[in-house]
């Protein structure tokens, strides 16, 4: 089966910088995978390389087999962006957001149709937002504007979707709703990347995952992957350790 | 006299009947095209696109071609420039837009001066919206429904791009052919506005119906009926003010822009001055 992402020895620099270093996993398609590491161990990076955004320095990205480029043009990849990069005050609503991520499949003018409509109205249900739909996106909740670009993904309704820190300042009903989302996406086929600070509740969500410092340290069951040990390994903590 | 013959008799001339049409039709163009300007937070490239043109306008004229092909090429060269100008890292943005538009402008000034013509070239600079004659009408009639046409099919993909470039990146659209394209209508809609208001004003028209929008409602395409509606009364109101006052239209029309901006700063009823007074005193 060819593999949902494929990463080969990645290496992305920025000027002097390396941000990652012969990064290597492999993610088979249904499974939901975190990604977790300290700030600046590469997850935002490893995220802008499989969309594309990043040019590697060596390595290759392969997402279902085809390169980033490929990916994109066929709509596989999804992303769910961090809170900081959107400017809440824009004038869109809900629905409006929502129908972008049908964007890829319409014609040039990209005027939706009825089923676009219907696929819309759908996810905006299925993230619990249908009274809010018509609201600017600046008025809702943290949470709320989670859940409204989950559902831009889910009306996308990509292969692999990416998601970056959507647990941070979160409501818990959100997390439940979202961990609950996410892994219905993948019991139909569909495969996560998903980068968390909270661990405690990472092997609900995650089968596997992925430890990130500038290189992949750990690849494996998510029990397994937030073992103090193995985190003091990324964090750069002393965890009961004999030195 | 009534208010009907106040508001009809400008019009009996020809010259203020051409004055109107080309003011409205620059005005709609403009304000639609500033509301994705001020969402991008383009205000300053729209400042820096419009001044640029003048050479290219300028010498447009000398050989003879449309003035749009003119400025369309130097609208171009001075987004490169400025690009070129950033890209070394040591000079920022601002600096970048400042040091090329400027130079840019000057060069057009500077050849405005040794360029011998019929026509008074300094009408660029300031506008000239009454001498506007039959060809020139046309000219901007036409480019102003090409850049609105083009616009109002792109719309959608403009306004993803301005709010989360990511994700349209993400779903196999390119922003930056999107952002060019932002660019080339950028400076066709300047050839349309330097002819109402002159170079110098055109980034008013760009921006402040944009703006004022912005501060009315929270839906874009409310946007998009609302800046055009304004600054086309405000190029109504500034016409009707340079015939009665004997004052300068170019002028005149930035100037109400100007006040209906400030009126709706203080009064708009969700994001006005007051209204958020009023809401914190609560």
């Amino acid at each position: 089966m060819t593999p949902a992402l494929d990463v080969r020895g990645l290496r992305v620099r920025y000027g002097t910088v390396t941000a990652l270093e012969d990064a290597s996993f492999t993610l088979e398609p249904g499974r939901v995978c975190g990604l977790v590491g300290m700030n600046g161990s590469g997850k935002s990076t490893l995220f802008k390389s499989v969309l594309g955004l990043v040019r590697p320095d060596g390595g290759t990205v392969r997402i279902l087999g085809d390169s980033p480029a490929a990916a994109r043009r066929h709509r596989a990849v999804g992303y769910v962006p961090q809170s900081e990069e959107v400017d809440w005050t824009f004038p869109v609503s809900v629905r409006d957001v929502v129908m972008t991520g049908r964007y890829g499949r319409l014609g040039p003018t990209r005027r939706p149709r009825r089923d676009d409509h219907a696929a819309v109205a759908d996810a905006v249900e299925r993230v619990g937002l249908a009274d809010l739909a018509d609201r600017q996106i600046g008025n809702l909740s943290g949470g709320q504007r989670k859940r409204a670009f989950v559902a831009r993904a889910l009306a996308q309704a990509p292969q692999v979707l990416l998601l970056d820190e959507p647990f941070a300042g979160v409501d818990r009903r959100t997390e439940e709703a979202l961990t609950v989302l996410l892994r219905a996406f993948a019991a139909d086929g569909g495969t996560v990347l998903v980068s968390s600070h909270d661990l405690a509740r990472l092997p609900e969500l995650a089968d596997e995952s992925v430890l990130l410092r500038r290189t992949v340290l750990l690849h494996g069951p998510t029990t397994d992957v937030v073992r103090p040990e193995n985190l003091a390994r990324a964090f750069g903590l002393d965890v009961g350790e004999d030195r | 006299m009534t208010l009907w013959d106040l508001l009809v008799d400008p019009f009996a001339y020809g010259f203020m009947e051409r004055a109107l049409v080309a003011s409205l039709a620059a005005a709609v163009v403009c304000a639609v095209l500033s509301c994705w300007l001020v969402l991008v937070g383009w205000s300053l490239m729209g400042d820096a696109v419009s001044h640029s043109v003048l050479p290219g306008v300028v010498l447009a004229y000398v050989v003879g071609l449309p003035f749009a092909v003119g400025a369309a090429a130097f609208g171009f060269l001075a987004v490169a420039l400025i690009g070129a100008v950033r890209e070394g890292r040591r000079v920022k943005e601002d600096a970048a837009i400042g040091i090329v538009f400027t130079t840019l402008f000057a060069l057009g000034l500077v050849l405005i001066s040794v360029t011998p013509s019929q026509t008074d070239l300094n009408h660029i600079v300031f506008g000239n919206v009454l001498g506007v004659d039959a060809g020139e009408l046309w000219q901007i009639i036409g480019i102003a429904a090409v850049v609105l046409v083009v616009l109002l099919l792109k719309r959608r993909d403009l306004t993803l791009v301005a709010f989360d470039p990511t994700h349209a990146f993400a779903i196999g659209l390119s922003p930056a052919r999107l952002r060019w394209l932002l660019l080339a209508l950028l400076a066709l809609t300047t050839v349309v506005a330097l002819q109402t208001v002159g170079v110098v004003l055109v980034v008013a028209m760009l921006i402040t119906p944009g703006a004022t929008a912005r501060l009315l409602t929270d839906r874009f395409d409310r946007m998009l009926l609302v800046a055009p509606a304004a600054s086309a009364l405000c190029a109504l109101v500034g016409l009707y003010g340079a015939y009665y006052l004997d004052t300068a239209p170019g002028a005149m029309i930035v100037l109400a822009q100007g006040c209906l901006f400030a009126l709706v700063f203080l009064l708009a009823p969700r994001h006005g001055v007051l209204a958020r007074t009023r809401r914190r005193s609560r």
